[in-house]
């Protein structure tokens, strides 16, 4: 699975379109921070922007990587290796390559800009970590789809549609549902839900970094509880983790009874 | 028979004034210590003239209550002790014209039915409390129907817990023309609490953890309050019932919790809020029914909501106020509106300014729709900067349907203010 994995993420790291996902990072935060000078509203800034294009790209890159490498998986799979070890590998080399694209991308005008010396480096941190898990997560939810359809349109349709229910909808309808039953006692409604939103998940991660004031306003105890407390950073990152495992063991569960 | 009347008239006379001549000029001075002739404070009172000076040496003394009846000066040496042991209000001042610096009083233990303080001025005038310490009282320092006094450079540490079986720390009732200067108050009830006060001021004082308010005015008119700083309390300063209240530089850093407000305002009229600090406080400024007050020249900083404003509140103007990164940056309640919010710098302003004046070109609106759906759900709250979020407040901005239409700052400012 390693040399698998060696493979496909240098092969990844030499294309041309890892290379313009870190520039765009790059550049785009060298321009906040150029334009700005305060290093906390540029990290809110990023926040949004991580929040939206790090699941977006990974979708697309991991659709897109499954259906191109197609062949080289054919050879592959003719060979004495085992399709968990393949597909695993394949899934960890993109993942591991568009994480160090988004780390590079961010890290290096942080770095140029004295991130290390400045109180903000734990916010960033936990900016740099949740995008990490982004984009492992929705790279493996993309694998899984692609896995699933050998259609490339369908396979990209219902990449994009899986991107925008988590990052759109599914607030959505969250809301409606909020609105709807706000005569009963919703607190663990609202964070057991956003507990399946991996989006969701690592925005309140950053929320309680960035928001705390605000969210200490809420009356009730599970908040309280849940947002005062380490148990909100930890359940939300064990969650997270755990979108992680899911989907690759889906993977592993439909490359194996999958007919080539 | 006449003449000699008359001589008797003027020794008298001599008499009298001699004696005044004593009490009003240089005074004596009465030690106490443990080795000295006299031990005891109350003994020194007794045996003390009026402007005499008492000085008290360190070690512990255990009298009950005393009570100071002349117009004396206490002096502590190296902070003596006085203790309360739980069960008395430890000193009594019932004369006027007297001071009481340097000593430690400590342990009054509670009592409901009197209110018990560390140190009560008792309808007197022309006090001066400096320089002490107390700890472990239920009130600290209870000023009640006095005037003219200074309360100064105190540190009043309290161990509340609840605030039904806790006291103020400095504690003034029915007083005009006091001065609260540089003390630290912590642990109380309310740090700082005037009822029925007038023309008086509190400067530079510090106010921290305490369960209530740091600071509080009730039916106080014609007071100011400037440069003190209020930390993590359960509101930094309540202004309630109270008219003419100027509150400049002071400084409300991180009051959060369920109900916590960096300065809350209930029925107040004329105030000005001048040059004051918001940092990190769950509501920065909470209005209530308040009517003709000017904030100028406030700084807003991370807030959770910068102001929040119910109904009731008429001509209060927003003028040349910083704005930044705070969550949400103002709520109004009502829908008729005729407070002015012009020429503030609003961190979240993405307007343009063509001709350079440094004025933003596109009016501000500083009311989000989510404040609406935070205010009606209050659980959304997980929905904080989600996409959907932010698509529905930008359509929202766009043709305002329920939020206030007419809040708006007409001239934002492009550049942060100085």
């Amino acid at each position: 699975m390693f040399k698998i994995f060696k493979y496909s993420f240098f092969d990844l790291m030499r294309s041309r379109w890892s290379l313009i996902y870190a520039a765009f990072y790059f550049l785009f935060t060298i321009g906040l921070l150029w334009l700005s000078n305060d290093l906390s509203k540029v990290v809110i800034s990023l926040m949004n922007v991580i929040l939206i294009l790090c699941p977006l790209i990974a979708t697309m890159f991991g659709v897109m990587y499954y259906y191109n490498s197609r062949e080289f998986v054919e050879l592959l799979l003719a060979q004495p290796i085992r399709r968990s070890a393949i597909f695993w590998g394949q899934y960890f080399g993109l993942a591991a390559s568009l994480s160090l694209s988004l780390v590079i991308g961010l890290g290096v005008p942080f770095a140029m800009y004295g991130i290390f010396q400045s109180a903000e480096i734990f916010n960033f941190s936990i900016l740099i970590l949740n995008g990490i898990l982004l984009s492992f997560i929705f790279s493996g939810v993309a694998f899984f789809i692609a896995l699933r359809n050998e259609q490339k349109i369908r396979g990209f349709g219902l990449a994009i549609v899986a991107w925008l229910f988590f990052a759109v909808i599914y607030d959505g309808l969250l809301l409606l549902a909020l609105m709807y039953f706000r005569d009963y006692p919703l607190e663990r409604l609202a964070i057991g839900a956003s507990l399946f939103n991996p989006i969701d998940l690592s925005r309140i991660l950053i929320l309680l970094k960035l928001d705390i004031s605000a969210l200490m306003g809420y009356t009730g105890a599970v908040f309280q509880k849940f947002m005062g407390t380490g148990i909100g950073m930890f359940l939300s990152l064990s969650v997270l983790l755990l979108w992680i495992v899911v989907p690759g063991w889906a993977i592993r569960w439909v490359a194996d009874r999958k007919d080539f | 028979m006449f003449i000699r009347q008359r001589s008797n008239k003027a020794f008298l006379l001599m008499l009298l004034t001699l004696l005044s001549l004593r009490s009003y000029a240089e005074g004596g001075i009465i030690e106490v210590c443990s080795t000295c002739p006299i031990q005891s404070i109350k003994t020194a009172i007794e045996q003390a003239d009026e402007g005499d000076e008492i000085r008290i040496h360190s070690g512990t003394y255990r009298e009950g209550t005393i009570v100071v009846n002349k117009s004396l000066v206490l002096t502590g040496l190296d902070y003596p002790i006085l203790d309360g042991e739980g069960a008395y209000e430890i000193l009594t001042v019932t004369a006027a014209n007297v001071t009481i610096q340097g000593l430690h009083l400590h342990n009054t233990g509670n009592s409901y039915l009197e209110d018990r303080a560390a140190l009560r001025i008792k309808r007197q005038k022309n006090f001066t409390i400096r320089n002490n310490r107390l700890t472990n009282t239920f009130f600290g320092i209870y000023l009640e129907k006095a005037g003219n006094g200074i309360v100064e450079g105190n540190q009043i540490i309290g161990l509340a817990e609840n605030e039904m079986s806790s006291g103020n720390a400095i504690h003034a009732w029915h007083c005009r023309k006091i001065a609260v200067k540089n003390n630290l108050v912590i642990g109380h009830r309310d740090g700082i609490y005037f009822e029925f006060v007038d023309s008086s001021q509190v400067i530079d004082n510090r106010s921290e953890r305490n369960l209530r308010y740091g600071l509080h005015f009730m039916f106080s008119n014609y007071d100011s309050y400037s440069c003190n700083e209020f930390w993590d309390n359960g509101a930094g300063v309540a202004v309630m019932f109270s008219k003419f209240i100027e509150m400049t530089e002071n400084l409300f850093i991180q009051n959060w919790g369920r109900s916590s407000y960096g300065l809350l305002l209930k029925e107040i009229y004329d105030a000005t809020i001048l040059d004051n600090q918001f940092l990190e406080n769950t509501i920065g400024i909470n209005i209530e029914g308040s009517t003709r007050i000017n904030y100028l020249g406030n700084r807003f900083v991370r807030n959770g909501w910068a102001v929040k404003m119910a109904g009731g509140c008429l001509n209060n103007n927003f003028h040349q106020n910083n704005f930044i990164a705070n969550t949400l940056d103002l709520v109004v309640s009502s829908k008729i509106n005729n407070n002015s919010f012009d020429g503030n710098y609003w961190s979240e302003y993405s307007g343009y300014d063509l001709n350079y004046d440094g004025i933003g070109d596109v009016p501000y609106r500083p009311v989000k729709l989510f404040a609406y759906i935070l205010d009606q759900t209050p659980e959304s709250i997980v929905l904080l900067r989600s996409l959907f979020i932010d698509l529905l407040n930008f359509s929202e901005k766009v043709s305002p349907v329920f939020t206030p239409a007419d809040v708006l700052d007409h001239q934002p400012k492009i550049d942060i203010l100085p």
